[in-house]
């Protein structure tokens, strides 16, 4: 194949994969902003948020990294909660992994960009038979990409500048905090509203509220994840049963 | 934390999350079927962690002292009213945020 054609296909490619990433661009951008602010809010430069974008490129995990990032270290009780929350990718991978083998070096790329966005959308594509089906998964991902390093980034150097600019600019920024705990919140909802039975979340808000009460806030999310483990495997035959997962 | 402490705690962030995405390609096969457990704990636990996160970014509230956890309650019945009415996800966190910060600075001050 010519270099001309090549780069056709890719350009289609390209023409293809924007419209399906323009719900994920607002979300991102605004999501990523919010992250690079909170992070200036914390004294962090903006290399911090951006330098997370490129590398971890998970939302969720960036949100709860930037909190901890405040506390004691504790690398162990750290690993475990990044396995944890980003346990769920696991099963995005389960389900492409017959999408992606066959992709050449380029699978490399879109597994390090699977979040739950570009899942979404990749596990969903319906391409016509003439498109490069890698290219278009390719171009997903990288536009995706693009999108959070750019609203982390530029929330981060927003921040900064604010902070600098305006003596007491903190006191405005009171409550922010609350645009994790609102992300969170939905995310929690739409699961609830996609399944017919709760008992998983039940458990989940269940063990880490029991948790939280003994244990006390600084230390009670290994145990909590701990119990939510051991809770969901006991009753595995009961909630299997029950039905209603999603 | 020192700097050194935050940067191995992001690079944590990133060798734990790459692991959550590498992993299913280096162990499963699309030929031999996933493991049911491991399909189980797919289906069981997302909304176990979120319910868990949510716990998580409650955790300072104090319920019996100051504010007695009313801005957190009454901006996350606005973020859930919010989405179940519209379903729209930016729209939700936004009017809930401000909503929360409207209440934290001039209402419970």
């Amino acid at each position: 194949m010519s270099e001309l054609s090549t780069r056709g296909k890719r350009l289609e490619a390209l023409r293809i994969a924007f419209p399906h990433t323009i719900p994920i661009m607002a979300g991102y951008l605004f999501l990523g902003f919010a992250h690079g602010i909170l992070m200036a809010q914390d004294g962090f430069s903006f290399l911090w948020p951006m330098g997370m974008a490129v590398t971890i490129f998970g939302g969720s995990m960036e949100y709860y990294a930037a909190e901890e990032l405040l506390h004691v270290f504790a690398p162990l009780s750290m690993l475990m909660m990044v396995f944890i929350i980003q346990s769920r990718h696991l099963f995005y991978g389960i389900a492409m992994l017959e999408k992606y083998k066959s992709m050449g070096n380029k699978r490399f790329y879109l597994i390090f960009g699977l979040t739950d966005e570009t899942f979404s959308v990749n596990s969903s594509l319906e391409l016509p038979l003439t498109a490069d089906r890698g290219w278009v998964y390719f171009f997903v991902t990288l536009l995706d990409h693009c999108y959070w390093v750019t609203g982390c980034t530029v929330g981060g150097l927003f921040g900064t500048v604010l902070m600098n600019a305006i003596p007491g600019m903190d006191q405005y920024t009171t409550g922010l905090d609350f645009v994790m705990t609102a992300l969170f919140a939905v995310i929690l909802l739409e699961q609830l509203l996609k399944e017919k039975k709760h008992y998983t979340a039940l458990i989940g808000a269940g063990a880490s509220l029991g948790c939280l009460i003994v244990f006390g806030a600084s230390t009670f999310m290994v145990p909590a994840m701990i119990c939510i483990l051991l809770l969901l495997t006991v009753f595995r035959g009961p909630l299997e049963k029950a039905g209603g997962l999603e | 934390m020192t700097v050194a402490e935050q940067l191995i705690t992001v690079a944590l962030c990133v060798v734990g999350t790459m692991a959550t995405r590498f992993l299913p390609f280096l162990v499963f096969s699309s030929k031999r079927p996933t493991p049911r457990y491991v399909q189980y704990l797919g289906k069981a636990l997302p909304a176990a962690i979120y319910a868990m996160l949510v716990v998580y970014c409650l955790k300072n509230v104090n319920i019996l002292g100051g504010s007695h956890g009313l801005p957190e309650l009454i901006a996350l019945a606005a973020v859930v009213g919010l989405h179940l009415w519209k379903r729209n996800t930016i729209l939700s966190i936004a009017v809930g945020t401000v909503v929360y910060m409207a209440l934290v600075q001039f209402v419970f001050v």
